[in-house]
């Protein structure tokens, strides 16, 4: 059972936030260990599974991000096998956009950074975090709006323009975590995804 | 369903509640002299095992055998408390995934020595019920980790009680102020205990108390004021006090008789300057007394960084909920540390709101394990209590990186699966190693165990195990594995880095009952023989200090007392031990008073007692 069937839902990008916590709550209180405490032992292992099953599937279908992030994987057969996958690649293009930042990077792990560079790696860091805000508005809005009006021909496209974008915004999460590294600060909420 | 006990196993006192019927109300079980606090305390003394309030009062008297605050060394092992080891009175030992005590002339884990409180509590429930009570939902730190846990969850078995539940200290306050108190809304609950702090933010709505993150240190109390106030002291009084201390030859710190006493007067001191601005801290040592005026200003001075690093943990549980301060719409208070006043102060700065604290905050956690156990005995059906794992699960990769399965603050139970396979031809072992923390690295973080996987010899990479690691309701890791290919469970060997095997468990339950498991008549005398040798000590004190003080007739009924006293100690009747105790109270009353009306006019400083008596008023 995928996370979508979970909660009776179609496999569609949009979903209000309020109806899924509502829905949550009731199926918690049906699949909850704390309901079960007398049954037997395989019937309270059941309903252990299945409320670690509700519980994933709503954690992932709430977040709109992760939302997208499954449905790719579920589009492409690889729902099942989490984590067993490499990350999807980023565009070429912004690769080659991010060459030369890469490049001050790399001096500022070599050396210390001077305040000209510092300030540098700030103003890079700014521009990107904007970039990356960008990049995660038109994922959950026009990109994902894109998927839920596609008709069955359209759909690969729309799949690969999300799975682009989930890269993309990958990848400039990373660059952006190894700005802060290079600063030597934190960039909150960011660091702990890396592992 | 039978009857369930909520617990609150604390670091300084626990406490057992249970849902009235009648009233669907949690009330907390009073012992038979009425007192609901039990401190967590357990004297192992000659005569056998004392705990609670007798045991407390012997702490100073026979510090190397009285083990307190026993919470803080529960599922750690001698590495993680080399730091303590220091402040300890009693005796610590390696011990093969954990630590024992020296006490009593036996060791003991720290587990046994929890399921001694255990044990009382349970006794305290039976008699108030008047029949057997074996079930239990027990209360922990929040932050506590896999191995804490469990050795929470052993020392129910080995109290003769089965764990039904382990529920969050903060969590467990949550449904207690939800019963009544409680709006709709977000709020955060605070809880600074006597060893441990929690923080835990939760969306509470419908009768569904969802927790959405939850963060904290297992190691930061009201004892850690304690303790910097008892240095601050010690060096106090070896400062102010040289020369007599080194006339009568007392070394304080080498003392751990006076240490205690210097500990429990700064925990004294500390409670009263929660109410006070300003508070005097006396204590009697051989040749004179002690004596010291604290401000509050002081002790907050001394204890700003402790506060302090409470913050953080906050700060980090609203970014992992992704709300901000301004979210949050009530704050609730827990924990007998929360009636500091900086505490509260600085929780309010934090959150700009004024916190609830209308339910007492040394029992509303033993009122919410009131509450889970009356939810799991099917009592109440409309509040779930919806918790979070608190550090991220993990298993150790290549390199020694940590390879997150579960990240900290999921909703349990949850479940994470992985395929492993062999990487050389008829390998019949794989190895897992289970980790729990935040760090990247594996070093960095808290061994949980290794998993060894047995398959059958195949060529490399052919073996598909999958392997689930479940965590449950209680926040314990469950481990299975499958091989893919034949279906069939492979099988596992846990080997866990800390904590007590199945057979040491068995072992400890067994033992458990012939301990002295005495009777309450047996238990009774050892606390009454207690509290004659406290009597005994503290009229020995007062005579040599202020003994010219009184006439020679009061000294000599003093003494005739004290006689009688000492005689009656060693027999076995607890009547007249009681009587005799009695009678040198009453004998010294006079003497006491004439002795603390000097210590209050000594505000001159350190001279004798007597010399000051002996001036012209």
């Amino acid at each position: 059972m995928n996370f979508f069937e979970v909660f009776e839902l179609p496999r569609r990008l949009a979903i209000d936030g309020d109806q899924l916590q509502r829905q949550f709550y009731a199926l918690a209180r049906r699949t909850h260990p704390d309901f079960h405490q007398a049954a037997p032992p395989a019937e309270r292992a059941a309903v252990e599974e299945r409320a670690a099953l509700v519980n994933a599937a709503y954690r992932t279908l709430r977040d709109p991000v992760a939302r997208v992030d499954y449905l790719v994987r579920l589009e492409e057969g690889r729902a099942t096998k989490e984590g067993s996958e490499a990350r999807p690649q980023a565009p070429p293009a912004l690769l080659a956009e991010m060459f030369e930042i890469q490049e001050a990077l790399a001096e500022a792990k070599a050396g210390a950074l001077d305040d000209a560079a510092r300030d540098g790696l700030r103003e890079q860091r700014d521009r990107l975090r904007e970039r990356y805000a960008a990049e995660e508005t038109r994922l959950r809005g026009p990109l994902a709006e894109r998927w839920d009006a596609a008709s069955a021909a359209e759909r690969p496209a729309a799949l690969a323009a999300l799975k682009e974008a989930l890269a993309t915004r990958a990848y400039l999460r990373t660059v952006i975590a190894d700005l802060a590294e290079a600063l030597g600060e934190e960039e909150p909420g960011v660091a702990h995804h890396r592992h | 369903m039978s009857r369930i006990i909520g617990i609150d196993l604390g670091t300084t006192n626990s406490l057992v509640a249970y849902v009235e019927a009648t009233t669907g109300l949690p009330q907390v079980i009073p012992d038979a002299e009425g007192r609901r606090l039990l401190p967590s305390v357990v004297g192992f003394t000659p005569d056998g095992l004392i705990v609670g309030e007798a045991a407390r009062r012997q702490l100073a008297r026979r510090s190397a055998d009285t083990v307190y605050s026993v919470k803080r060394l529960m599922g750690r092992d001698y590495g993680d408390l080399k730091d303590e080891l220091a402040y300890l009175p009693f005796h610590l030992v390696p011990a093969d995934g954990t630590v024992k005590l020296r006490v009593g002339g036996r060791e003991v884990t720290p587990a046994e020595v929890s399921a001694v409180v255990l044990k009382a509590l349970k006794d305290r429930a039976e008699r108030h019920f008047g029949e057997p009570v074996d079930k239990a939902v027990i209360t922990v730190p929040a932050y506590f980790n896999d191995a804490q846990r469990q050795a929470t969850r052993d020392a129910g078995r080995i109290a003769g009680l089965d764990v039904v539940r382990i529920v969050n200290e903060p969590t467990a306050a949550s449904l207690a102020y939800g019963l009544q108190r409680l709006k709709s809304g977000v709020i955060a609950v605070y809880d600074l205990g006597g060893g441990t702090f929690d923080v835990s933010i939760l969306r509470v709505k419908d009768g569904v108390f969802e927790v959405l993150a939850t963060n904290g240190d297992t190691h930061l109390g009201g004892d850690d004021f304690d303790r910097v106030l008892l240095l601050w002291l010690l060096e106090d009084l070896q400062s102010c006090h040289h020369a007599e201390l080194a006339r009568d030859g007392v070394e304080v710190a080498r003392d751990p008789e006076l240490m205690q006493e210097l500990r429990l007067a700064a925990e004294a001191a500390k409670i009263r300057l929660s109410a006070d601005e300003r508070t005097t801290l006396t204590l009697p040592l051989p040749g004179f007394t002690y004596r010291r005026d604290v401000t509050r200003a002081e002790v907050e001075r001394l204890i700003e960084p402790l506060v302090a690093r409470t913050l953080n943990p906050c700060r980090r549980a609203l970014a992992d909920a992704g709300l901000t301060a301004a979210d949050i719409e009530q704050v609730v208070l827990v924990g007998g540390s929360t009636r500091v006043p900086l505490v509260r102060r600085r929780v309010q700065e934090l959150f700009g709101r004024t916190p609830h604290s209308q339910l007492n905050p040394d029992e509303v956690v033993a009122l919410g394990a009131a509450v889970q156990a009356h939810i799991l005995a099917g009592g109440i059906t409309d509040m779930l209590l919806l918790d979070v794992t608190p550090l991220s699960l993990g298993i150790e990769s290549l390199g020694g990186i940590v390879n997150v399965l579960i990240p900290r603050n999921t909703t349990v139970p949850t479940s994470a699966r992985e395929m492993f396979t062999t990487s050389v031809d008829g390998q019949t072992l794989v190895d897992l190693h289970v980790v729990q923390g935040e760090r990247e690295l594996v070093k960095d973080c808290r061994s949980l165990g290794r998993f060894e996987l047995r398959i059958e010899p195949m060529p490399a990479g052919m073996p598909k195990i999958e392997v689930t690691f479940l965590i449950d309701a209680n926040g314990i890791l469950q481990v299975q594995a499958r091989e893919q290919r034949s279906g069939k469970a492979a099988s596992i060997e846990v080997k866990p880095t800390y904590g007590l095997s199945e057979t040491e468990i068995e072992r400890m339950i067994e033992d458990s009952f012939t301990y002295a498991e005495a009777d309450v008549e047996t238990r009774m005398l050892i606390e009454a023989r207690n509290e004659a040798d406290t009597v005994l000590t503290h009229a020995g004190r007062a005579l040599r200090q202020g003994g010219d003080l009184v006439t020679s007739a009061e000294r000599a009924a003093i003494e005739t007392a004290v006689a009688a006293l000492r005689a009656a100690r060693d027999s076995d009747d607890r009547d007249r031990i009681h009587e005799a105790t009695t009678g040198v109270n009453r004998a010294t009353e006079h003497l006491a008073e004439v002795l603390m009306d000097a210590a209050l006019k000594g505000a001159l400083g350190s001279r004798r007692a007597t010399e000051i008596l002996k001036e012209p008023q």
